[in-house]
C-alpha cells in the first residue's frame, strides 16, 4: 500500500520551497535591499543541490542495498562530460579559433574533423538523453560483472574506485577527445540562454530543485516497494534471500543502474551552473567526499542524504574561503564524530520516535561500514 | 539419470573436499516422499555441508544428487533449487531483522521473484490470507506487527520455519531448529514438524537427542562425511559404533 505522507512530500516540498525563495531573493529586491540574494548564492545553491542528487543516488545503493561504492562520482562526472560536451557544441564560432564544428582544444591539437562520438551533441536533448544512458550503461556492464560474480563488501568497494581512477586517467589523456587535463569549459549558453545571464542561472537552480525533489520521490517510490524490501532483506541477509528464491545480483544490478542515472542527471545540472568540467571530478576523493556526506546526513533514510550534501558542502565552503589549510582535518574530523557519535547521521536527531523503519540500517552495521 | 524409483531426495557417492578436508565422502542417503528424517553426527561429520550440496551453495566434487525422479540439483543454483521447492532453515535464525515479521512472511510467499514484478507488487488478498494462516502455524499472530529484529531466539526460529513454509516447498532442510531453545519451545518445534510431515518432507539435522526422540523418525548417522548407520533411535543408539564416535562421548 503506497500512503503519501509527510515524509514523503515534506523533502521534496522544502527543497523547491527553497529555491523558489532563493530565486525571488534574487529577482524582486533591488541590488542594494539587505534582502537581496546574490547571483552567486543562488549558483552556490544549486551546485549543493546537484550534489545532493549524488548523494540521494548513493545512499539509494549503499544505505538500501549496502554497496558501498567509492566510485560514485564517475557516474556523476559522466552526466557532466554529457552535458559539457553539449555547451562547448553550443559556443560554435564564438571560440578563440572561430571555427563553428571544432571545439577550441580540437583545434589547438590540429584534429580537423569532429569525432563520431561528439556526433549529436549538438542536440540538447540528445546530451540530455546521453548524460542518463552513458552511466547508466556503465553501472549495467560494470554491475553484471561484479554482481554475477558475487563480488561483495570491500572487494566491491576497492573495484569501484579502481573505476573511478581509471576514467580519471583515462579523460586526462587529449587523445580522448574530451579536452584533457584541462576539460571542458568557455561555456556560452545553454539552450540559447546565456549561461552569464541571471535569469538563466535562477532558472537552473530551479530546474536542479525540481529534478532533486522527481529523484527523491522516485526514489521514495523504489524503496517503499516491495522491491525495496528485498534490497533491505539482500542488505541484511543476501544468502537468506538466495535460499527464498530471489537473485539478489538482479536486484542490486537494478537499483545500481538506477542510482548511476540519478547521479548522472546530477551531473548535468551541475557542469552548466560551475562552468567547467575536467578530470579532476573523478578524482576518488570526490567519491569518498559523497560518502561522507551521506554518512553525515544519515545513511538509509533518502532526506538524509540531502541535508548531508547540502550541510557538508556549505561548511566546504566556508572552511575553503575562510580557513583553507583547515578544511581536510574538518572532513576528516566530521567523519569520525559522526561514525563515534551519530552512527546513524544527523535526520535520527530529529526522528520523533525510533519507529520501526523499513530502512532502519542497524547501529552496528553503520558502525562498521 | 534417474532416482531411486519413488524417492524425493537421493544422494548418490556424493564427496566433497576442502583443501584436502573430505567434507563429504561418497556419500548416499534416499529420502522417500512424505518423510521425515534425522540425522545426527558429532562436529564435522558434514551434515551442514550435506545441506550445502543439496541447496546448491556448494558443488560436489564427484556424485549425483536427484530431486524427484530425474532433476539432478548439482547444476542449479540456490535460486533455481529453491524454486524448484527445497527450503532450507539456517543453523542460525536467519530472518530480516529490520522488516516486520507480516513482511518476512510475505516477501517469502511463492510467486514471481523478478525485480520488475517486485516494483510494482501490492499485497494481494490471497496473500494477505496466506500470511495470516502462517502467523497461526507459527504462532505469531500478536506479533505480526512487531520488528522480525525484536522477536525472541525461539520465535525468530519460528518465524523462519514460516517463511520455508510460505515458499510452498515440497522438501525442508532445517538446520538444528532448536539450538538455543527452551525446553517448552523445543516440545512446541518438534509438534510444529509433525505438523509440517504431513504434508512436506523433512530433513532435520540435530543434537538434542530429546528433540530427535520426540520427532520419533528414522535416523540417519552421520561420521567424517559418510552415513555411519541408519534405522530407528534405539537401534542406532544400540550401535556400537555409533556409541564409539558419537554418543558414548
Amino acid at each position: 500500500m503506497m500512503r503519501v505522507s509527510f515524509a514523503t512530500l515534506a523533502p521534496p516540498a522544502l527543497v523547491l520551497g527553497c529555491a523558489v525563495l532563493l530565486v525571488l531573493g534574487n529577482v524582486v529586491p533591488a541590488a542594494s535591499s539587505p534582502f537581496h540574494v546574490p547571483i552567486f548564492a543562488v549558483s552556490l545553491t544549486g551546485k549543493y543541490l546537484a550534489y545532493a542528487i549524488l548523494a540521494l543516488a548513493l545512499d539509494l545503493v549503499w544505505g538500501y542495498v549496502g554497496i558501498l561504492s567509492l566510485g560514485h562520482a564517475a557516474f556523476f562526472a559522466l552526466g557532466s562530460y554529457a552535458m559539457g560536451m553539449y555547451l562547448m557544441r553550443e559556443i560554435g564560432r564564438r571560440g578563440v579559433y572561430g571555427n563553428a564544428t571544432l571545439p577550441d582544444f580540437m583545434v589547438f591539437l590540429n584534429w580537423t574533423k569532429l569525432p563520431w562520438y561528439w556526433y549529436g551533441f549538438d542536440h540538447f536533448a540528445f546530451a540530455t538523453l546521453m548524460a542518463l544512458v552513458v552511466p547508466g550503461l556503465l553501472a549495467l556492464v560494470f554491475g553484471f560483472l561484479a554482481f554475477r560474480s558475487r563480488v561483495s563488501g570491500v572487494y566491491l568497494s576497492i573495484i569501484t574506485q579502481a573505476l573511478t581512477f581509471a576514467l580519471l586517467l583515462a579523460f586526462f589523456r587529449n587523445n580522448m577527445g574530451f579536452g584533457g587535463n584541462n576539460g571542458l569549459t568557455d561555456f556560452k549558453d545553454i539552450a540559447g540562454f546565456p549561461l552569464q545571464a541571471d535569469s538563466t542561472r535562477n532558472g537552473l537552480l530551479l530546474a536542479t530543485a525540481l529534478a532533486l525533489a522527481l529523484a527523491f520521490l522516485l526514489a521514495r517510490f523504489v524503496v517503499l516497494s516491495r522491491l525495496g524490501k528485498i534490497l533491505i532483506a539482500v542488505r541484511d541477509a543476501e544468502s537468506r534471500t538466495r535460499f527464498l528464491g530471489y537473485r539478489p545480483e538482479s536486484y542490486k544490478l537494478f537499483v545500481f543502474v538506477l542510482s548511476a542515472v540519478i547521479a548522472g542527471i546530477g551531473g548535468a545540472l551541475y557542469v552548466p551552473q560551475v562552468g567547467i568540467i575536467n578530470p579532476s571530478e573523478f578524482s576518488p576523493a570526490n567519491s569518498i567526499e559523497a560518502v561522507i556526506w551521506v554518512a553525515v546526513g544519515g545513511r538509509g533514510t533518502l532526506t538524509g542524504a540531502i541535508i548531508g550534501a547540502v550541510l557538508v558542502n556549505l561548511g566546504k565552503t566556508y572552511f575553503t574561503s575562510a580557513l583553507p589549510d583547515f578544511w581536510l582535518y574538518a572532513l576528516g574530523g566530521l567523519f569520525i564524530l559522526t561514525t563515534l557519535f551519530l552512527p546513524r547521521g544527523l535526520v535520527r536527531l530529529f526522528e520523533a520516535k525510533p519507529v520501526a523503519a523499513l530502512s532502519e540500517v542497524p547501529a552496528t552495521k553503520a558502525r562498521a561500514a | 539419470m534417474s532416482g531411486v524409483s519413488g524417492s524425493i531426495l537421493y544422494l548418490d557417492g556424493v564427496s566433497v573436499s576442502f583443501d584436502g578436508f573430505r567434507a563429504l565422502n561418497n556419500l548416499s542417503l534416499v529420502l522417500a516422499p512424505g518423510e521425515m528424517r534425522a540425522v545426527i553426527g558429532p562436529n564435522g561429520a558434514g551434515k551442514t555441508t550435506m545441506m550445502d550440496v543439496i541447496t546448491g551453495k556448494t558443488r560436489p566434487d564427484s556424485g549425483a544428487v536427484i530431486f524427484r525422479t530425474d532433476t539432478d540439483l548439482t547444476r542449479l543454483d540456490e535460486p533455481a533449487i529453491a524454486a524448484l521447492g527445497i527450503g532450507r532453515k539456517f543453523q542460525k535464525p536467519t530472518v530480516f531483522e529490520p522488516l516486520g515479521v507480516h513482511e518476512n512472511l510475505l516477501l517469502a510467499l511463492a510467486g514471481n521473484r523478478a525485480p520488475r514484478h517486485a516494483l510494482f507488487a501490492r499485497e494481494s488478498a490471497a496473500e494477505r490470507m496466506r500470511v495470516e494462516e502462517l502467523l497461526d502455524i507459527i504462532r505469531l499472530v500478536e506479533h505480526r506487527h512487531r520488528r522480525a529484529g525484536d522477536l525472541s531466539h525461539g520465535q525468530k526460529q519460528w518465524l523462519e520455519i514460516g517463511m520455508l513454509l510460505a515458499q510452498e516447498p515440497d522438501l525442508l532442510l532445517v538446520d538444528e531448529p532448536v539450538a538455543g531453545m527452551t525446553d517448552a519451545e523445543t516440545a512446541e518445534t518438534a509438534r510444529l514438524l509433525r505438523d509440517i510431515n504431513r504434508s512436506k518432507s523433512v530433513v532435520v539435522v540435530e543434537h538434542d537427542m530429546d528433540f530427535v526422540r520426540a520427532l520419533d523418525v528414522k535416523v540417519t548417522v552421520l561420521h567424517e562425511g559418510s552415513v555411519l548407520a541408519e534405522g530407528s533411535i534405539d537401534h542406532v543408539s544400540n550401535d556400537p559404533r555409533v556409541v564409539e564416535v558419537y554418543l558414548g562421548r
